[in-house]
């Protein structure tokens, strides 16, 4: 799936929650949301594009992103 | 005409706590008060005769034939504009009232033809029966005299008074030869739908109904709602088809399949076929009224376009092959399954749609999920109403409206955000002008001056003609002006709402950068009037939203949807009467659609698939393991197949290559898949690239549900019999078989009680409940057992009301030297949605193409004229339409409709989309307009496409 769609997704997505005046609460619902309406699919995508640099990603998206990265890594360990 | 099995009781319904009693013809009634004397007798079981009188509309009193007696009165009041009194004593029928009543028959037909038996009213005309209740056995003046019956005189000249019949409505005539000046189609026009096209005009036995200025009734201000023809107690105004045809020989109640009102309509029949459509009197959501679309284009149904054999191909350039049912069920379901096998489990996902019955779109996703497996199902209310499902539940609790329509006639303001009724949801529009005629102030936000804005006898009171990408700032503002005025509901937000979410947002909305004079230059709209239009939602009574797809098929559309809810919440206008928050639906089983489970993230009810007791009763239900991440959302599909990875997809009533942005882009999906299987009525724009056609069924051979804007759930029923001998559920249903999920529903009504079974706000529908109260309106189940007219009374769904911050973000699609213009698109009332239905009937005669509408500066600017042709280019793509230059439009801003496939439309949309659903932003592209004088490049690649496969399906073979 283009990666430059789903960095456009994720800064939209982040520039709604840039409003959250605690960063961590934003990014949280960063990752919330693309934990709840992306699919999986898409979700590794830009987890694995962050891990190469994150290129073109709003500094919020990359937090969440990362935050989502550390949920779903947490949700496989518990289905083992 | 009436309905034929309706019964008109003569004077509206009147509701009232008082009851009053009287006697008519020695029996004792009780009515509320305010009632008629006629409509109180009707009640009795007497029908005092009348011709004026129709309960439809508000008492008149010119035919002096329901005169009544009333012990203790002088003369002989007209039982229509009398009001029941205590202890009155009324008498319908003496001698005297007989007298008068035949004498004025007598005049009546003195000036009628007598050819009642070629006549299309014959055994349903008012005139024709009061005759026969009167007793009149002579008419003693003849015909030599004046009159408005003969085109010439005895001597052999013209009739000064004739008119000759108008024909130009293409689906109802007027013979003003027949009319008996009753005023009752002047006056339908006028209360009923609120266009005021007609007119009596002069005087005496000069007077005559009259379309705008005495123009053909086609040529006037007419928009062929037909409530006149409806109220028409003669053959002066029929219908083309009852003329054609004959009367109905038995009727059934259905639910009309075009916009988000629902209405409900008696199909009346003789056999199989259709006479007319006429809007049902009980009809909770319509009340009796109906407009063009739903009344009239039905045409289509029976259109020689329908595809009624399914057809298979390998390649989209190769014919079509006619197939047998068990072939083409047998092929979809190998090839699914090869796919499957291939590129795995995640390749294949299927479309529902809102045009399809709440038991077709919750089978599909059943498929989808149990059969093949995943969640990559989606419905068409993701381009459109998607953010009003995030939205309302993030803040409220619930995916849906707050009210029912009948709420406005308590709405003291009304407040109407990028929606435009009167095209769109029209028969909901003339009840909300009822209600402003009544005196309910208007607000409206639209950068385009849409009718309401002034039309007769209403004038908004404030119009915010916002540039188009700023409702979140417009929102904004409000919010502003209503916190820091000390306009807050105070007491409902402690009462109902989370605490520390309000002052969260109180603070936010509070900064200066929110005030009106700071974002003055970004909206467009003056400070004043954002302040002034503040003011009076927050403290003018009982205030209501309505919005529509111009708050929501923007880049923040969910958050526009939040903003709004905040606004009603900050105010206290949710949860009673009158107020609320009201989404107008688009397609007339959206928000039935999205209730069934249509997201890739959501089981039937708004319930995420990652919630493992939910899944876990559809699991034992359902009898297999169900996914428990969310799938892909079409935008996602289009790009998967692209990207390889997606193959496959069942798409069963919707039209994604002309509905869905940027047309190239889908296109170049669809031909990257292996297998597309279209389920519908006609070749349309997607069925040309698929490779399998399976017939679909229009709404007249449909069984079982819709649930229209305001939540309510009405049967469909069946009037005949499936073209392609399955109904649509069937359809699925066989394809689930064949892919190795066996489902054995016997009648639609069975998937019902399964839906109902497995959702908490459905557990109380049943169709015989439906049956039972006429329609529903869910939440319904053990704690309202007969549903919820109005939701969030006394809590809110979600307990606490929930404000959202709504930070403004600009649009990314912003103007600039190359494109200096913004395309915004909409609807028009004569068509609808891509028009596959419409365009197949007479409403063509209204609207045969989509036009650009433009401001005359920007037209002059770019030497463009009235008709011209213009270049639209955005960086999406090209087309050219024909130029209408119009007010409406503000400077910089264009403006155009979808409903012809080449128009092109949205090969100028892009892929920008809501941040939160991907609802696509219709509402803005930025663009440039030139004069040109030939079709677009995309045009004439669409035309030879189009004619290519137009001559595929005329070759299909059969083996």
């Amino acid at each position: 799936m283009n990666i430059e769609r789903l960095v456009t997704m994720a800064n939209d997505i982040s520039r709604y929650f840039a409003a959250e005046p605690d960063e961590a609460a934003g990014a949280a619902g960063v990752a919330d949301h693309l934990k709840k309406f992306w699919e999986p699919g898409m979700r590794k995508r830009i987890v694995a594009h962050l891990a190469a640099g994150g290129e073109g990603l709003d500094p919020l998206a990359k937090k969440g992103v990362e935050r989502l990265a550390e949920l779903d890594s947490k949700a496989l360990a518990a289905k083992g | 005409m009436l309905s034929i099995v309706e019964i008109d009781r003569g004077t509206p319904a009147v509701k009232s706590d008082t009851q009053i009693t009287l006697e008519i013809d020695g029996r004792s009634i009780s009515v509320p008060e305010g009632t008629s004397v006629m409509r109180a007798a009707a009640q009795a079981g007497i029908n005092i005769p009348k011709l004026c009188a129709t309960d439809m509309l508000e008492a008149f009193g010119s035919c002096r034939l329901c005169l009544v007696e009333i012990e203790g009165r002088k003369g002989y009041p007209a039982s229509c504009t009398t009001p029941v009194a205590d202890g009155m004593k009324v008498s319908t029928q003496t001698t005297k009232l007989a007298d008068i009543r035949r004498g004025v028959m007598e005049l009546y037909i003195s000036d009628h033809p007598l050819d009642c038996l070629t006549c299309p009213a014959n055994g349903h005309c008012e005139l024709q029966d009061m005759a026969g209740v009167v007793g009149l056995r002579e008419v003693r003046y003849g015909y030599d005299g004046d009159n408005h019956v003969y085109a010439k005189t005895k001597q052999g000249e013209a009739n000064p008074h004739f008119v000759a019949k108008d024909e130009s409505n293409p689906y109802f005539t007027f013979d003003p030869s027949k009319c008996i000046v009753c005023s009752r189609c002047v006056r339908a026009c006028d209360e009923v739908q609120g266009t005021f096209a007609l007119t009596i005009q002069g005087r005496g036995f000069e007077s005559k109904v009259a379309a705008s200025q005495d123009n053909r009734f086609l040529d006037s201000e007419c928009v062929s709602c037909g409530a006149c023809v409806q109220a028409c107690p003669t053959a002066t105004l029929s219908e083309k088809s009852l003329i054609d045809r004959g009367q109905a020989e038995h009727s059934a109640v259905t639910t009309c399949a075009y916009c988000g009102v629902g209405c409900s309509f008696r199909a009346e029949m003789k056999g199989d076929e259709i006479v007319r459509m006429v809007p049902n009197k009980d009809g909770h959501a319509n009340h009796g009224h109906s407009c063009v679309k739903g009344r009239f284009a039905i045409g289509y149904a029976t259109h020689p376009d329908r595809i009624n054999t399914p057809m298979i191909r390998n390649k989209i350039n190769e014919p079509w092959r006619i197939a047998s049912w068990d072939e083409a069920i047998a092929h979809v379901a190998s090839e699914f399954k090869r796919l499957q096998a291939a590129y795995g489990k995640f390749s294949i996902g299927g479309i529902t749609s809102s045009r399809c019955t709440n038991e077709e779109t919750y089978l599909v996703q059943k498929l989808v999920r149990a059969g093949f497996g995943n969640n990559n199902v989606d419905t068409c209310a993701r381009v459109c109403h998607s953010p009003t499902g995030y939205g309302l539940k993030a803040t409220m609790g619930e995916s849906a409206g707050t009210q029912d329509f009948d709420s406005i006639e308590q709405t003291d303001v009304v407040l109407i955000i990028g929606a435009n009724p009167t095209d769109a949801h029209p028969v909901f529009g003339s009840q909300m002008k009822q209600r402003l005629r009544a005196g309910a102030k208007l607000i409206i936000v639209d950068p385009r001056r849409i009718d309401l804005v002034r039309t007769p006898h209403i004038k908004a009171d404030y119009h915010l003609k916002l540039k188009p990408g700023t409702n979140v700032a417009v929102l904004n503002t409000l919010a502003h002006v209503i916190v820091t005025e000390g306009l807050v509901d105070e007491a409902f937000v402690a009462a109902r709402c989370d605490r520390v979410a309000f002052d969260k947002w109180r603070t936010f909305v509070a900064q200066d950068k929110y005030s009106p004079e700071a974002m003055e230059a970004e909206t467009g709209v003056p400070a004043a009037l954002v302040r002034g239009a503040a003011r009076l939602y927050a403290t003018g009574g009982n205030g209501a939203i309505y919005y529509g797809l111009g708050v929501t098929e923007h880049a923040q559309g969910s958050t526009a949807v939040m903003g709004i809810a905040n606004l009603a919440m900050a105010t206290g206008n949710i949860g009673r009467e009158g107020v609320g928050v009201n989404p107008l639906r688009g397609q007339n089983n959206v928000q039935g659609s999205c209730d069934m489970g249509s997201f890739p993230h959501e089981f039937p009810g708004y319930r995420h698939v990652g919630d493992a007791e939910v899944r876990g009763s559809f699991e034992a239900a359902w009898g297999v393991p169900l996914h428990d991440e969310p799938g892909l959302r079409i935008p996602n599909m289009f790009e998967a197949a692209i990207d390889g990875s997606f193959k496959g997809l069942y798409i069963e009533g919707e039209d994604i290559a002309q509905s869905d942005p940027n047309t190239q882009h889908v296109t170049a999906a669809l031909q990257s898949m292996e297998c597309v299987v279209v389920q519908d009525l006609f070749l349309n724009e997607t069925a040309k690239f698929a490779h399998v056609f399976l017939p679909g069924c229009s709404f007249l051979e449909k069984d079982g549900t819709f649930t229209n804007a305001e939540r309510r759930i009405s049967r469909v029923r069946k009037v005949m019999e499936p073209k392609g001998r399955y109904a649509d559920w069937e359809v699925t249903q066989l394809l689930s078989n064949a892919m190795g999920y066996p489902m054995h529903y016997k009648h639609p009504s069975e998937i019902m009680d399964e839906i109902a079974m497995l959702t908490p706000t459905f557990h109380g529908v049943s169709f015989d409940k439906i049956d039972q109260l006429g329609s529903i309106q869910w939440p319904c189940n053990e704690q309202h057992p007969d549903g919820t007219p109005v939701m969030h009374v006394g809590e809110f769904v979600r307990g606490k009301g929930r404000f959202m911050l709504t930070e403004y973000v600009p649009t990314s699609e912003k103007v600039n030297a190359t494109h200096p213009l913004i395309l915004t698109t909409g609807r028009i009332l004569s068509q609808y949605n891509v028009g596959a239905q419409t365009r197949r009937t007479a409403n063509v005669m209204w609207h045969d193409e989509d036009r650009l509408e433009i401001h005359p500066h920007d037209a002059e600017e770019r030497g463009i004229k009235e008709d011209d042709w213009a270049g639209i280019e955005s960086r999406a793509g090209q087309t050219v339409l024909r130029a209408r230059i119009s007010e409406r439009m503000q400077p910089g801003v264009v403006y155009t409709t979808f409903h012809f496939p080449g128009s092109g439309a949205n090969v100028i949309t892009t892929e920008n989309s809501d941040w939160a659903t991907n609802c696509p932003e219709y509402k803005v592209t930025a663009v440039q307009v030139t004069r040109v004088n030939q079709p677009s490049e995309w045009q004439k690649r669409y035309q030879a496409f189009s004619d290519e496969q137009q001559a595929l399906l005329d070759a299909a073979e059969t083996p």
